[in-house]
């Protein structure tokens, strides 16, 4: 087989790494920050799941088709968040009656 | 266990299905065949995290009320299980691509443990939240202010956490399923893609609840 063995070390490294950044967003949660809370909670988040995605589900070493599905998936996903939003937040901006 | 006598080519050669012409093409399609699923998996999520956002952003002051409601020991304690079990699920892999049966057997045990452990704690929280009369509909007594729209908030944690609650006894049920045919030998190397698949699954898990941390315990505690 060729596909990558990765080793042990990298494993826990990203497992620590992963531990770590928990208890850094945990923490930073008590911290009143106004509203950069929320972003930078998130922003963690998506740290961690970079990290889970590249190292435990392989997709450093992934083909070209698999990054794109993982990709398409974050992408269409973006597009229902922000396309729903966008509608959401800028309903108040026209003096349209009725609406 | 089964200890194969076989030359590695001939095992090589009755593992790959007719349809592919060698066991890189089959493990590609069949990782590919479960990343399309993820992807699927996110967008239903995704309607989730959709909704929370929308009435997020109606009721700002009722989510971070519903967020204070939620005890952070618990999520804490279950984020750490369930990265720990994922870091077993990747050993497991690891395991299965060099063929070690005996490490493969313990680590998905291990994993599945860590997997009912995380369910058994939401279980917990679960009851207590039933205990607190937190539970939209079915018991409900807080009687704040914002009652209609901290239930909301608990409405959306409930279906949130219960939908992978269930994600997650889906993988351990399919873990302990692998844990019997691997005790069978059903995993040697050249077979190890049954295993690296259910991977993917465990991690898309983890991943998701690592997303659902921040949205409802985090979020207005500051």
């Amino acid at each position: 087989m060729t596909d990558h063995v990765v080793a042990v070390r990298l494993y826990v490294l990203v497992t620590v790494g992963l531990l770590v950044l928990t208890g850094v967003t945990v923490a930073v949660a008590h911290v009143n920050l106004g509203w950069l809370n929320a972003p930078l909670a998130l922003l963690i988040a998506a740290g961690k799941a970079v990290l889970i995605a590249l190292f435990f589900m392989h997709l450093r070493w992934g083909d070209a088709q698999v990054r794109l599905v993982a990709l398409a998936g974050v992408l269409w996903v973006s597009i229902l968040i922000i396309g729903t939003m966008d509608d959401i937040l800028t309903r108040g901006w026209l003096p349209i009656p009725g609406k | 266990m089964i200890v194969e006598a076989r030359p590695t080519a001939q095992r090589e050669r009755a593992a790959l299905g007719e349809q592919y012409n060698t066991l890189q093409q089959q493990h590609a399609t069949a990782e590919l065949g479960m990343w399309i699923f993820l992807a699927t998996e996110i967008m239903l999520f995704g309607g989730l995290f959709t909704g929370y956002t929308v009435y997020r952003t109606a009721y700002p002051a009722a989510f971070a009320e519903g967020s204070r409601h939620l005890d952070l020991v618990f999520g804490t304690i279950n984020t750490a299980v369930l990265i720990v079990s994922s870091l077993t699920m990747a050993l497991a892999v690891r395991a299965a691509q060099l063929g070690q049966q005996r490490a493969l057997v313990r680590l998905l045990l291990v994993t599945a443990v860590l997997g009912a452990l995380f369910v058994g704690i939401k279980g917990v929280e679960w009851s207590k939240h039933y205990a607190d009369g937190m539970v939209p509909q079915l018991a409900w007594q807080y009687s704040g202010p914002l009652s209609q729209q901290v239930q909301l908030f608990f409405m959306a944690y409930f279906v949130m956490t219960g939908l992978h609650a269930v994600h997650l006894t889906v993988g351990v049920i399919s873990v302990l399923v692998m844990v019997l045919l691997a005790r069978r030998g059903a995993f040697p190397a050249e077979r190890h893609t049954s295993i690296e698949v259910l991977g993917l699954y465990w991690h898309f898990v983890d991943m998701i609840w690592i997303f659902l941390l921040p949205l409802l315990y985090l979020f207005g505690l500051g």
